[in-house]
């Protein structure tokens, strides 16, 4: 099939970008999003044009590396879905498809589609991390967390740092990425010795970055290629009002 | 011979213990102090503040909604809890105080996320869709910033019509006829078509707000809280359109 791209071109942060529209034709139904992004650039080489610039690792939906907005929805219409693992059946023959960078003011864009996403990891090292003695590894199931919690946690551990919650969000709020690793830790008995302080720094390292205030719109849990829940957020409220509290 | 026993003790103690703090600090350099005081201003601060304000905000609507529906029984008993109300001196003036207080917080917090959303997001998407289920992103979600400043205005409105408007006095000198005026003012079709629209806006208002400020505070993660948000919604705005409504046809 024939797939048309409407894809954003930008030089790098200082300039202005631009749409340009390319055609991409005999597309197989089972090659990926981003195939058919490498079909384009072997195009572009061959006619001695710039290839379209787009971040990518691992292609098997677990490493976070990819991301774009595909007609409007971050990692395009499939949830639970990284872009890497959005097939062209889901497309049909001569669609025309709008391919954008993440925006927001935290994710400088670097070129075309890659941006600058390491707000996110110095977020992580404000706070996400746990005390642990060195020395010889500690016998397994010294430490014992209850099943649901241990379940909770896992599934908020699932977070790839993708910055698809970011992306989608109507306010560029950074609040699933950070609540994720928060309520992660709040419910490991590993996570208890900075409880308190990682919640406040955490959250204050993502307003620094320039990131928006969350409205529970909810956006972010539907774009979460691992379905992350806003139950992290209620959550990292939680843990917020526990930090604060005098008797907390 | 115990006592100069324990005052040694306490002297070595003394001794190795000072220069053991003195070398902590330039191997441990003290992280810089986190600002104390701006908790209430932080990103977090913020939907607490919007939360509490909020519950608060719907609180006093539903009970303004409950005198208002004393109309239904009588016009009598309506401006019996009226004076009821004035006869209270001091606590309505600390409870008037504490609503625009709470209300003008609400407000200010509000634009604040508004504006730090154009911000945050300096260019605009060419395309934006939701992507849907679980999403909570609504009409009412994305308008809250013009539903809550239309309800602001007409906050300012509303006291003017009533509160502050025309001071009819009951026949029998005894205080003063507060039904008469709604009657006369929900009989101007102009002003209960427009009534009708702003309650609709409240009912859309709160269609996201109760939900999210549950949410805020951190306690909406139990099942069906977000539909109850759109049935109390839609109760307290209906509630509210009826009593116009029924005065214009003529009903009551």
């Amino acid at each position: 099939m024939k797939i048309n791209l409407k894809i954003w071109r930008q030089e790098h942060a200082r300039v202005s970008g631009a749409f340009v529209h390319y055609t991409v034709a005999n597309v197989q139904p089972d090659l990926s999003f981003l195939e058919v992004l490498d079909l384009l650039n072997e195009q572009l080489i061959a006619e001695g044009g710039v290839p379209v610039e787009f971040d990518h690792d691992c292609r098997e939906g677990i490493c976070g590396a990819c991301g774009m907005m595909v007609n409007g929805q971050a990692h395009g219409p499939l949830q639970r879905t990284a872009v890497c693992q959005l097939y062209m059946r889901h497309f049909s023959d001569g669609d025309t498809v709008t391919v954008e960078p993440w925006r927001a003011k935290a994710f400088p864009v670097i070129k075309d589609l890659v941006v600058d996403r390491s707000a996110l990891d110095r977020i992580s090292a404000a706070g996400g991390y746990i005390s642990v003695k060195t020395g010889a590894a500690p016998d397994a199931n010294a430490v014992l967390v209850a099943k649901p919690d241990a379940d909770t946690a896992f599934d908020y551990a699932a977070c790839i740092g993708c910055g698809a919650c970011i992306a989608a969000c109507p306010n560029a709020s950074a609040s699933l990425f950070t609540a994720a690793k928060i309520s992660q830790l709040a419910l490991l008995a590993q996570g208890q010795p900075e409880r308190k302080s990682r919640v406040v720094k955490m959250t204050q390292q993502m307003t620094a970055e320039g990131f928006g205030d969350c409205s529970n719109h909810g956006e972010c849990q539907s774009v979460c290629p691992k379905g992350i829940s806003i139950d992290a957020i209620a959550q990292m409220r939680r843990e917020y009002i526990r930090a604060k509290l005098p008797f907390g | 011979m115990i006592s100069t026993q324990s005052s040694e003790a306490d002297a070595l103690g003394t001794a190795s213990f000072t220069p053991l703090s003195s070398n902590k600090s330039p191997e441990l350099p003290e992280l810089p102090e986190l600002p104390e005081s701006s908790e209430w201003f932080s990103t977090i601060g913020k939907k607490l503040l919007t939360g509490i304000t909020g519950l608060g905000l719907v609180i006093f609507v539903v009970v303004h909604l409950l005198g208002n529906l004393t109309l239904f029984f009588s016009a009598s008993a309506y401006n019996r809890l009226a004076h009821i109300i004035e006869r209270l001196g001091v606590l309505t003036y600390l409870v008037e105080g504490g609503l625009l207080a709470i209300a003008l917080v609400h407000i200010a917090v509000g634009i604040n996320i508004h504006m730090n959303k154009q911000t945050a997001r300096p260019v605009k998407y060419a395309q934006y869709v939701s992507a849907g289920q679980p999403s909570r992103q609504s009409l009412s979600s994305r308008t809250m910033i013009v539903s809550g400043l239309v309800l602001g205005g007409f906050l300012v409105m509303h006291l003017a019509t009533f509160k502050f408007g025309t001071y009819y006095t009951l026949p029998d000198g005894s205080g003063r006829d507060l039904s008469r005026l709604v009657f006369e003012t929900f009989h101007r079709p102009g002003y209960t078509a427009g009534y009708v629209v702003v309650l609709s806006l409240l009912g859309l208002h709160l269609r996201h707000g109760i939900w999210s400020a549950l949410q805020s505070l951190g306690i909406a993660t139990r099942p069906g809280l977000y539909a109850a948000s759109a049935v109390l919604g839609s109760a307290i705005a209906l509630g509210f359109i009826g009593l116009p409504i029924s005065i214009y046809f003529g009903l009551i």
